[in-house]
């Protein structure tokens, strides 16, 4: 009975979530304002954070919120900053051809959800009635062992990219 | 809590990504909708990864972040120069290399 009453209150966040989520990504592409597109962002990504916090992910929900809601939220607000003297409404931010890219979207949006609903179903994402807690430890485990050679790809990546962006931004 | 929630919630976003890449002409705003579409990526993986009890979803998600935010710095740069250049980040006047 307490196991049905939390899957009821997790499908009811769930369900809340995913509202705000959809409102404000749609938001996101259609606002006329840059900043706001900006804060709308943040909605969306925190709600992806509580995704993963109900999908008992949390160490992918704390690097979420300080990656995507610190660090790259920033880094898009001073990228508005510099490029954009006003602040403001601007009229001129979509192009003329967004009508054929809303049929694109909502084409693709048709075939993915038909695909889904009928590959998956009623598939339930807990098989055996509830999840598996993911800790941290198992993620670094995994991380430090069998994913050990993709994280030091990555650290080179990521220097790469912070060599990269320096060279492209700088003044000559 | 069903498999499809995530999916579908996955596929709605990264849609609605796509329709702001397509239809943006702010080159900051197509890095936005590009960040939707990442997003997309990552509930999928970590929706996959607890449907099969593996860690590999958090993982290759953690890693979805990381290649992400390389993403965003070097695009933000890129955004930056052509800036600097032509004065404007309408992505509809960037077309110096048009065969």
């Amino acid at each position: 009975m307490i196991v049905a009453d939390a899957l009821v209150a997790q499908n009811i966040f769930f369900g809340i979530i995913a509202l705000v989520m959809i409102v404000a990504a749609l938001k996101v592409v259609t606002t006329r304002n840059v900043v706001h597109a900006a804060l709308y962002l943040v909605v969306v990504l925190a709600g992806v954070a509580a995704l993963f916090v109900l999908t008992l992910a949390e160490f992918t929900a704390a690097t979420q919120i300080l990656v995507y809601i610190g660090a790259v939220i920033v880094l898009f607000l001073f990228g508005i900053m510099l490029t954009q003297a006003r602040i403001g409404t601007e009229t001129h931010l979509d192009n003329e051809r967004k009508w054929i890219a809303g049929l694109v979207a909502v084409i693709l949006a048709g075939v993915m959800g038909y695909a889904l609903l009928d590959g998956y179903g009623d598939t339930m994402l807990d098989k055996n009635g509830e999840l598996s807690v993911q800790t941290t430890a198992q993620v670094s485990d995994a991380i430090f062992s069998q994913y050990l050679i993709p994280f030091e790809v990555v650290s080179v990546l990521l220097l790469a990219a912070l060599i990269g962006a320096i060279v492209v931004a700088r003044r000559e | 809590m069903w498999l499809n929630q995530f999916l579908l919630v996955g596929a709605a976003l990264f849609c609605i990504g796509v329709y702001g890449v397509l239809a943006r002409r702010n080159g900051v705003m197509v890095l936005m909708s590009i960040e939707l579409i990442l997003n997309a990526v990552n509930i999928n993986l970590i929706a996959f990864g607890a449907f099969n009890g593996t860690i590999a979803g958090q993982v290759f998600a953690l890693f979805v972040i990381a290649v992400a935010a390389a993403e965003v710095g070097v695009g933000l740069a890129i955004v930056l120069a052509i800036y600097r250049n032509r004065s404007t980040i309408d992505l509809e006047t960037a077309n110096l290399m048009k065969g």
